[in-house]
């Protein structure tokens, strides 16, 4: 009797418990999913042939947004063009070459750091070494190279992890072929675990297309009437037109501010959906 | 041939040996420029004026104290709604969720991570902060608590991503030996999986606060950016200005090299060592756990 008092209670704390865990994770999630479609729904009308090629007019209260577009494009290519390279090399030393010693764990104490860092000090370090110690000036180039230190642990960590997600037999076979180390990963090793790399990668720009506070005394332009001309032009970009016109100019029409937001999402969603298809296809498709 | 095969071997290993210590160089390389344009100002302003409750910069008023209860308080709400959200939603995606919606919901997660700060601050100043303003009744919607809420949101992605990784790599074995005792499954989830996994998740629970702490555009647009000392658990309703927030908004208007500039990289250096310090607990938990497990193995 007792005993199936007690039973009973458990399996109501239970079914209470599961109620209330269920609810909490509906409670996380319904906000993200309610943030995406108010943008898309409110943005919407705001989307137009103008909007998406014309420039800013009537101090940005009308008009298009085509150099703030240009402005992140521009941005997230230059990100990669440095974090790219550097981050995947780092990440074959790492899964290839590294011992594990004191050195490697120094270098990764290093990159869980890099991670950890407040984006916005990344903007200061930006401002006194390729601003004004090198001299580069406000520019596409201070800002990318910014972007490419806080963009490198996301890289570097999910990369890492693909190389070493190859089977160790892959390597012995084609070391025993008689391909050197470096024919291997670059012919067997970093073939199989393109997909993975590529996520990280997509992951990493991802973040750094979105970025504003990085970028704030690097390389953003509060308003440019033209497209910059050179990586040492200083540019708009969407996070930071958002912020501008969102707390800086009085009577902004609410429709750009929508429409600015939603080409933002646009740009981060998109990246994210094609990083989450590329891992899950080659999760399909992997034998091993 | 062979020789020059081996040369090429032997320049690319070193360059993909350079490239895998660079970030260390990288960090060394922040924290001297921070030290550099930070540290003037210990001299320049000193340690007692720094340390008081008045920030006006305008007036040559540096005290910093209000910028730090600022981003304390700020965080300290957005851990009290980040953790169990993050938490509870873990558990529910490793424990309890059904695989496809697990397949689900751990993209959706990865996506509020993704967006960018500053759409959620837009959103804080159209939505969040009007609604905080009538349902609360106060005079302005833009106070800690609004920057809290969405703090949170920032934070909750990082917390269930590490904290699931933890409850994921818990061995099947320890729940079938708390099934196989009669355990119901929530009993299991509470007093077996979740502490097995306990050092994993404050991991978690440690890198989204220190995510929080350092976030800076959404902050700056909805917590009101007044520099009042905020002590009292009221402050929570009142705006206030954290240390991120007081970079981001004054940099761009200050001379480069002047005292004004050097007590900002000092603010910068501040946030960094905090930084610093949550990383280096957070891992060392990591690394001890991991220890433990390799010695049971063993």
């Amino acid at each position: 009797m007792l005993l199936k008092l007690f039973s009973r209670n458990r399996h109501t704390v239970q079914k209470l418990g599961f109620t209330l865990i269920t609810l909490v994770a509906v409670i996380t999630v319904l906000p993200i999913v309610g943030t995406v479609i108010f943008i898309l729904v409110k943005g919407g009308s705001a989307l137009s042939l103008e909007f998406l090629t014309g420039f800013p007019r009537d101090g940005m209260r009308a008009g298009g947004i085509l150099p703030a577009i240009i402005g992140t494009l521009y941005l997230t290519f230059g990100t990669a063009l440095f974090s790219v390279p550097l981050g995947i090399a780092a990440a074959i030393y790492l899964a290839e070459y590294a011992k594990d010693n004191r050195a490697t764990r120094a270098i990764r104490l290093a990159i869980i750091n890099l991670a950890g860092i407040p984006s916005v000090v990344y903007g200061l370090f930006g401002l006194g070494l390729f601003v004004l110690f090198l001299k580069l000036g406000t520019s596409i180039l201070a800002a990318s190279l910014t972007l490419s230190i806080m963009t490198l642990p996301v890289i570097i960590s999910t990369a890492e992890e693909a190389i070493r997600s190859v089977p160790q037999s892959f390597r012995t076979v084609s070391i025993s072929l008689g391909a050197t180390r470096w024919q291997t990963i670059r012919r067997i090793v970093l073939k199989e675990a393109l997909p993975g790399i590529l996520t990280g990668v997509i992951l990493g720009l991802e973040r750094a297309a979105g970025e504003t506070a990085p970028i704030l005394f690097t390389g953003a332009a509060f308003f440019l009437p033209r497209l910059p001309n050179s990586p040492f032009d200083a540019t708009m970009a969407l996070p930071y037109h958002l912020f501008v016109i969102s707390t800086q100019v009085p009577e902004m029409p609410i429709q750009i501010q929508y429409g600015t937001a939603l080409v933002l999402l646009i740009f981060v969603l998109t990246m994210n959906i094609v990083a989450t298809v590329i891992r899950s296809r080659a999760r399909a498709k992997r034998q091993w | 041939m062979e020789k020059s095969l081996s040369l090429r071997e032997f320049i690319i290993t070193r360059l993909i040996q350079a490239s895998g210590y660079s970030a260390i160089l990288f960090v060394a390389l922040i924290f001297f420029f921070l030290l550099r344009e930070g540290l003037p100002t210990l001299s320049e302003v000193g340690v007692t004026s720094l340390l008081n409750v008045r920030w006006y910069p305008i007036e040559d008023y540096f005290g910093i104290l209000p910028l730090l209860s600022g981003s304390l308080i700020v965080t300290l709400g957005a851990a009290l709604v980040a953790v169990p959200l993050g938490v509870g939603t873990a558990v529910y995606i490793s424990e309890i969720a059904p695989r496809w919606m697990r397949e689900i919901l751990k993209p959706l997660v990865e996506l509020l991570g993704g967006l960018p700060s500053v759409v959620l601050g837009f959103l804080g100043i159209l939505i969040v902060s009007p609604f905080l303003r009538v349902f609360l009744d106060l005079p302005t919607g833009l106070t800690a608590f609004t920057g809290s809420l969405l703090l949170g949101g920032i934070a909750v992605p990082t917390i269930v991503s590490v904290a699931e990784d933890a409850l994921d790599a818990v061995p099947r074995a320890f729940r079938e030996g708390a099934w196989a005792l009669g355990a119901t499954h929530w009993q299991t989830i509470w007093r077996v999986t979740l502490p097995a996994a306990k050092s994993g998740v404050l991991t978690g629970v440690m890198l989204g606060i220190g995510r929080a702490i350092g976030e800076t555009m959404t902050v700056m647009m909805v917590t009101g950016n007044a520099p009042v000392l905020a002590v009292k658990l009221g402050s929570l309703f009142h705006p206030v200005r954290t240390m991120t927030a007081t970079i981001a908004a004054e940099m761009g208007e200050v001379a480069n090299g002047s005292q004004h500039y050097h007590v900002l990289f000092f603010i910068g250096m501040t946030l960094f060592l905090i930084s610093l310090l949550v990383n280096v607990i957070a891992s060392s938990v990591i690394f001890q756990s991991k220890k433990r497990a390799e010695r049971v193995l063993s």
